[in-house]
This record gives structure tokens, C-alpha cells and sequence, in this order.
């Protein structure tokens, strides 16, 4: 009988669990609480993950922290939506405001690896002008990196990843070829490309990090279907299974099953570790730097409960912005019935993408939005029938025997930044005692345009190829980014270009809540390539003796 | 209703290659659950059941999905879905409240509870929910339809949806780990997926799925 990884930590007594191999482990390099190590990484995701192998890499003594089991996905990933749970981040949480947001399996992640573990693996570039969007393109704010540095990240990140794509990408300027070929296309993608062709429009083979050929112990995808409910055969490139074996590699400490509820500051307004929960009992962990690695909640949820005499509105928050600007992303669908057989749920779900409405500026909104075909699994699509289509009772039973003839078109676009979109603390406590977070989000008038001008395209498109029955689905988002946006200026953002807090010098944010706006595709791509920035920043900041200062 | 995959059913492939250990660990202890209220009361299970009926009504000629079950189960683990309004108290408090509130809307309307009425009267109840028209004082403050949605809804169809005879019914593949599929394409279906029956060919139909494994 195997552990139970939810209820034991596994990485302890100097090993880790081997995530290629059933049962086995690899050797971990441990640190002592009371041994100050260079840098203490909360949360081990597309942010924490990347940067914890990136420092280990460069010779820090890094130690990784999950509030998450560390899985190994061979042994212990079901095919099975409901067993699958397991993956998502579920702790309470309160959802207010004009357009509650749904969390849970829809954008949280509770494992070592982060929501990678579950992400749909598309790995998209942001359109160069969206790093400069207030200033290019009279929106949002502008990012205060370069798109050209962040190209070579993006490139560094495709390669690690073994991104499978195409041979030419139709929209931006010119990227490298895909490291791996691009997955052959299932009936729900060619119904993509059949619309997009009909109506003029370019369309790609969506790049995937997803295995189209081997690599090391892992094999190509099978094409099984199950991605947003983890890979069990390790085929997603997940930070479970590239970042963080590379980072024990190299010497980096992970530990799972560790909550982190409290940043220490001392009287020098420095961060001197780390308060977590683990095995039973609250510990501390000394660090030279700390960084939160969270995602757009619980990093922002950290630092407010970090909250000091000295600092009462929480930790690197002198601008106010701690909690501010949550972006999600638009991710309605537009939906019917094929005379064909599509059985979407074969495949990565998103093998086709157009950027289309990225790239093309003859709109009367701000923003863009790509969209993908879709493969929704039976739990999540009988909810989507349910809760979004309102159907119930017989009406339900015959849209379900219709399963296999659906097909969609799903959007990500791009929400604009809003302070009013935050994260707060509510008076409700978790079972570690901890405030929890209340989320309130509510679209802007730019919003509504942007998703009715997708509604209407994606319509269309599934107009063209002969598709009954067909309706909208007009709740959804997606992705969660900007509660502690980078900036050039102290006074209007939370982190500097190096992800390092103006206040608290030795403090750090390394996730998606950097991003000052989310652009209209998919984050995680660019998420990673700032962490490998923010790692090679810290190199030089430090080989200068600035980190110091 | 004609079956649309006679004869096709996703457990025959339990022991093939499209199950992995940790697949028929956590199927056989879905199907294993206590038919009996363990986080429930007997009357609010009875409720509770009798919601289900009219929200997913099952056929008559085969052994049920028990969907009340299945969501006393995940409450009793205390599995939540991470999230919830404003209005709205943990999932099983809801869940209790939203049942007693549903009972004394029975009973205030029409003097009996609620799995005592004909299943219009029942659906009258439920549309009237759905719509936020539920204002019993019973609901303290939560509103009808939020529940209706992110509680009622979302826990029954997710507790349906989650049990292979109705993966069998829509067609679905069902776990596929580690074989997954070859023939992707349109109208492509590989030797291990259901056979959908055309007009009037449901004993072919039939007869192909015996041979589903």
C-alpha cells in the first residue's frame, strides 16, 4: 500500500519523492530551520518552481515551500475528474463583487508543482506592444521590462519545457522553431481551422507543453484527455516534473505539506524567514531573502497577514497596491452540436488556437483575445450544461447524450486592470488559523465589449461549419494575475522590474501577480520567463553586492 | 428515450490498459459508498433524494446513480469546492439550511413535505428557487438562487457525472490512463470507445459495443 502524500509529508529524512519512478525517491539536500539559507521560496508553481531551480542553479541555497502534497503522478493520478480534486487549491475562500469569480478547479493549484500540475499546458508569448500597453497602446499600465530580454526568456522557457508547436507561428514577430514538432490535430481543432478559414482568419496548432516526442523517462502524450486533471503519465511538462527535479539536482531543498502563514521582518525592515505549519506544528525558517511565490491570492493573502506595528497594512505595501488590480482573464465559450462525431475529449483540450484578435487592432475596445477549441470532461461539462446553459431535469438528460458532438470555441482575453479587483482579508479563519481571502471581481464597460466582440466572432466561426443548437456561455474566466504588480515607481506598483519589493529590499514577489496587465493569452509561458529574469537578476545583483542594499 | 450507446459500458475496460491502479482504487470506492446517510439527517437525505430526482430523473429499468449518497459522502470528507459567495455558508451548512429552507416552502405552500409532491409541483418549487422567488424566513439571508446554482446544482449534476453508468449512457470514453486514443480525427472512434446507434441500428450498435474493452 502506497502513502498518502495528503496526509504525510514525503520529502523528509533527506529524500524526495522520485516523480518518474513508482515508489521511489531521489536524494534532497536538507537545510536546518535555524541555518539561514540564501532564499526561502513560498509556493513551488510556474513562479516559485522555475525560480527555486534557477538560484539552486546558480549556487543559492534555496529552500522551496508547498502548502501542498508532493505527488508522484504514476502511482497516485486517477483518471477521474472527481479523485483529481485533490490537485486544486479548495481551502475556503468568498467570492464577491458584480461577477463573482469561481476558484477552485478552475484556477488553483495546491501541490508541489503548483497549478502547472492541472494547467491546459498553453504556452503562448505576449504580444510585444502589451509590455508597453499604456504608453504603445493607451491602456492598462506599461510592464517595466523589455520585450526583446523577455523574447530570450521566452525562448529559454520553450526549451525546458520541450514545447511541441509549429514550424512557423502566423502572428508577432519571428520566434525560434518549437523545440519538439506540433501534435496532430483532433476533430475539435479541425472544426477550429475549418471556421478560421472560412472566415479568412489564421489559425495554428495551439503550442503545447505536453511531450510530442520522448524525454528522458517521460513518454509523448497518449492523447488521453485528461490534462486539466493532471497527467498520469508525465507527459505534461509541469514544474512538478521539470523545474523542481532540476532544482533538487542542484541542490535546492522542497518541502510539501508546508504552510507558510507569516513573513518576519525585524526591526531593520528586513525579512529574516519564514513562519510555517507543518508535520503537526508552527516552525520557523530562518532566509537571507524571502520570496512569495503564491499566485494572485495567496501571495497577496501572505504578505496582508504579515501585517507588523511597523507595517499594520501589510508587508511591501507603502503604494496600497497589495491585493489590488486582480486580473482574471475572459474565458466565455461559444458552444453547439456537429453532425460529425467530435468525442473532444481525446487530445489535449486546446490543440487549435487563433491569435487573430490579438494581433488585429481594428477594434472599437482596448485588448485582444485568442481563442481555442475546447474538450470539457463529463463532471465539468454537465456543470457548464447546468449552470451556465440553466438547464435541469430532462432538458439536461438529452444535452448530455449529445456529448459526443460538441464542439467549442473557448476565449482567453485580456481584462483590464482595476483597483476596485482585490484581495482582502475576510473575518472567516482557515484550518491553520489564518484569515482567509475574499475575492471580489467585477467587469468594466472595456470588459463587456471585448467579450461581446468575441461572443459574436466565435458564433460565427462555429456558424460557418454547419453547427445546430448553437448558445453561449457567458460567466466564465479564467487565470489570475496583478494583485502585486511590478512598476517603475514605488508609488503605483508593489515589486520593482526584479521582482523585489520597494519596501522590504530583500523581499521578494515571483508569480503571476506581478504582471501589470494579463494580455489576451494564456500567462504561464510568461510567468516562467520572468522568474528565469528575476533569477538571473538576482545573479548579477548579487555578484555586485547589491543584493544586499 | 432511445439509448444512443446500447450495450456499452465504460467498466468493461476496468481491467484493460485504460485503467491505471490508482482509477480502479478510487472507482471502486465511489461505488462502494454507503447507500445510508452518514452527514445527513434521514429527512434531510429524504429531501435531498427527492431534489435529485427532478434535477437528473434517472430511468426506471436500471439500478439508480445514487446521487444523494454521493454528496453526503463528499460532505462527510468535508471536500469543498474552494470557494463560495458572499451570501453563502461553507458548503455544508448550506446544504443543511437550503434543505430545511425547501422543506418549510413545502410545507407553508402546500402542507407537505417536500418528496411528497407530484414532480410538478416539485419542479414549480425548484424553478421558483432557481429564480430567487424563495423568500421563506428559513433561508436567513440566503438568497434562493445562489443556492440554487452554486450549491444544488453544481454538487448533483457533479455527484451524476461522476459515476460510470452515466459515463456509459453519454458515450464517453471514461478513464484512459495509460492507453488514451489513436484515431482523433472526425467520425474517428478507436476499438476501446463506445459505437454511437444511428436511426434504427441499435442492435448493431448493441451488438459492436458487447466488444468494447
Amino acid at each position: 500500500m502506497f502513502d498518502d502524500p495528503l496526509a504525510t509529508p514525503r520529502a523528509t529524512n533527506g529524500r524526495a519523492p522520485d516523480v518518474f519512478r513508482r515508489g521511489a525517491w531521489v536524494p534532497m539536500r536538507e537545510f536546518r530551520d535555524d541555518e539561514p539559507v540564501d532564499f526561502v521560496i513560498v509556493g513551488t508553481g510556474a513562479g516559485g518552481g522555475t525560480l527555486a531551480c534557477r538560484l539552486a542553479e546558480a549556487g543559492f541555497s534555496v529552500v522551496g515551500m508547498d502548502a501542498g502534497p508532493w505527488f508522484r503522478p504514476l502511482e497516485d493520478f486517477a483518471s477521474d475528474e472527481a479523485e483529481q480534486s485533490k490537485l486544486y487549491w479548495t481551502d475556503d475562500r468568498i467570492c464577491g463583487g458584480g461577477n463573482p469569480l469561481q476558484l477552485g478547479s478552475n484556477n488553483s493549484g495546491k501541490s508541489v508543482g503548483g497549478s502547472t500540475v492541472h494547467f491546459a499546458m498553453v504556452s503562448l508569448r505576449f504580444r510585444p506592444e502589451w509590455f508597453k500597453s499604456r504608453t504603445v497602446m493607451g491602456y492598462g499600465a506599461d510592464w517595466p521590462v523589455d520585450w526583446r530580454e523577455m523574447w530570450k526568456y521566452y525562448a529559454e522557457v520553450e526549451d525546458a519545457l520541450k514545447i511541441a508547436g509549429p514550424v512557423t507561428y502566423p502572428w508577432g514577430p519571428e520566434r525560434p522553431r518549437y523545440p519538439y514538432r506540433a501534435h496532430e490535430l483532433n476533430a475539435a481543432a479541425l472544426a477550429l481551422a475549418e471556421g478560421c478559414e472560412a472566415l479568412g482568419i489564421a489559425w495554428t496548432e495551439t503550442p503545447l507543453a505536453t511531450l510530442s516526442a520522448p524525454r528522458g523517462r517521460a513518454h509523448p502524450c497518449v492523447y488521453r484527455g485528461f490534462c486539466v486533471a493532471g497527467c498520469a503519465t508525465n507527459a505534461k511538462q509541469s514544474a512538478l516534473v521539470t523545474w523542481i527535479p532540476r532544482a533538487l539536482a542542484a541542490g535546492a531543498e522542497v518541502r510539501d505539506l508546508a504552510m507558510v502563514g507569516r513573513i518576519e521582518v525585524d526591526a531593520d525592515d528586513r525579512a529574516t524567514g519564514v513562519h510555517y505549519f507543518r508535520a503537526g506544528r508552527w516552525r520557523f525558517q530562518r532566509a537571507r531573502h524571502v520570496v512569495v511565490a503564491g499566485y494572485a491570492i495567496e501571495t497577496p493573502r501572505l504578505l496582508l497577514n504579515s501585517a507588523t506595528a511597523r507595517f499594520p497594512q501589510g508587508l511591501a505595501n507603502s503604494s496600497g497596491l497589495v491585493g489590488k488590480n486582480l486580473m482574471v482573464q475572459a474565458n466565455q465559450a461559444v458552444w453547439g452540436l456537429s453532425k460529425r462525431e467530435i468525442r473532444s475529449y481525446k487530445g489535449p483540450p486546446s490543440l487549435a488556437i487563433t491569435e487573430h484578435w490579438n494581433y488585429e487592432d481594428r477594434k472599437d475596445f482596448h485588448g485582444g483575445y485568442c481563442y481555442m477549441s475546447q474538450g470539457p470532461l463529463p463532471q465539468l461539462w454537465a456543470r457548464t450544461q447546468a449552470t451556465a446553459h440553466g438547464l435541469w431535469g430532462e432538458p439536461l438528460m438529452r444535452a448530455m447524450q449529445d456529448y459526443n458532438h460538441v464542439v467549442g470555441l473557448k476565449m482567453v482575453g485580456e481584462l483590464l486592470p482595476q483597483e476596485r479587483n482585490r484581495v482582502t482579508l475576510a473575518d472567516s479563519k482557515d484550518q491553520y488559523g489564518l484569515p482567509i481571502a475574499r475575492v471580489d471581481y467585477t467587469y468594466c464597460d472595456n470588459d463587456r465589449a471585448l467579450i461581446e466582440h468575441a461572443l459574436r466572432f466565435m458564433r460565427g466561426a462555429l456558424e460557418v461549419i454547419d453547427t445546430r443548437d448553437i448558445w453561449e456561455q457567458t460567466d466564465d474566466t479564467c487565470h489570475l494575475n496583478g494583485t502585486a504588480r511590478m512598476g517603475d515607481d514605488p508609488a503605483t506598483s508593489v515589486v520593482d522590474a526584479d521582482c523585489r519589493s520597494w519596501d522590504i529590499r530583500n523581499l521578494f514577489v515571483c508569480d503571476g501577480s506581478v504582471f501589470p496587465t494579463v494580455g489576451g493569452v494564456n500567462p504561464s509561458l510568461t510567468t516562467q520567463a520572468i522568474a528565469c529574469r528575476t533569477a538571473d537578476r538576482i545573479r548579477v545583483l548579487a555578484s555586485r553586492g547589491e543584493l544586499k542594499s | 428515450m432511445d439509448e444512443r450507446y446500447p450495450g456499452y459500458d465504460v467498466l468493461a475496460k476496468r481491467n484493460s490498459p485504460s485503467w491505471n491502479e490508482a482509477t480502479r482504487r478510487a472507482i471502486d470506492r465511489r461505488l462502494a459508498t454507503p447507500r445510508e446517510p452518514r452527514y445527513f439527517t434521514a429527512e434531510e437525505f429524504a429531501t435531498l433524494t427527492a431534489i435529485a430526482e427532478r434535477i437528473t430523473p434517472q430511468p426506471p429499468d436500471r439500478a439508480p446513480i445514487p446521487v444523494a449518497a454521493l454528496i453526503d459522502a463528499k460532505l462527510l470528507e468535508g471536500r469543498e469546492e474552494g470557494y463560495r459567495a458572499t451570501e453563502l455558508p461553507r458548503d455544508g451548512e448550506a446544504w443543511r439550511r437550503g434543505l430545511a429552507a425547501l422543506e418549510a416552502e413545502a410545507r407553508s405552500r402546500h402542507g407537505v413535505a417536500f418528496r411528497e409532491l407530484q414532480p410538478a409541483a416539485r419542479d414549480s418549487l425548484l424553478t421558483a428557487m432557481s429564480s430567487g422567488d424563495l423568500k421563506h424566513e428559513a433561508w436567513q439571508g440566503m438568497p434562493s438562487s445562489t443556492f440554487f446554482k452554486q450549491r444544488l446544482l453544481t454538487d448533483i449534476v457533479s455527484a451524476y457525472w461522476s459515476h460510470p453508468t452515466a459515463w456509459s449512457e453519454m458515450g464517453w470514453g471514461g478513464p484512459a490512463s495509460p492507453r488514451g486514443y489513436v484515431r482523433m480525427g472526425y467520425d474517428a472512434r478507436d476499438p476501446w470507445e463506445a459505437v454511437e446507434a444511428r436511426a434504427g441500428q441499435q442492435e448493431e450498435a448493441r451488438r459492436r459495443n458487447r466488444h468494447v474493452r
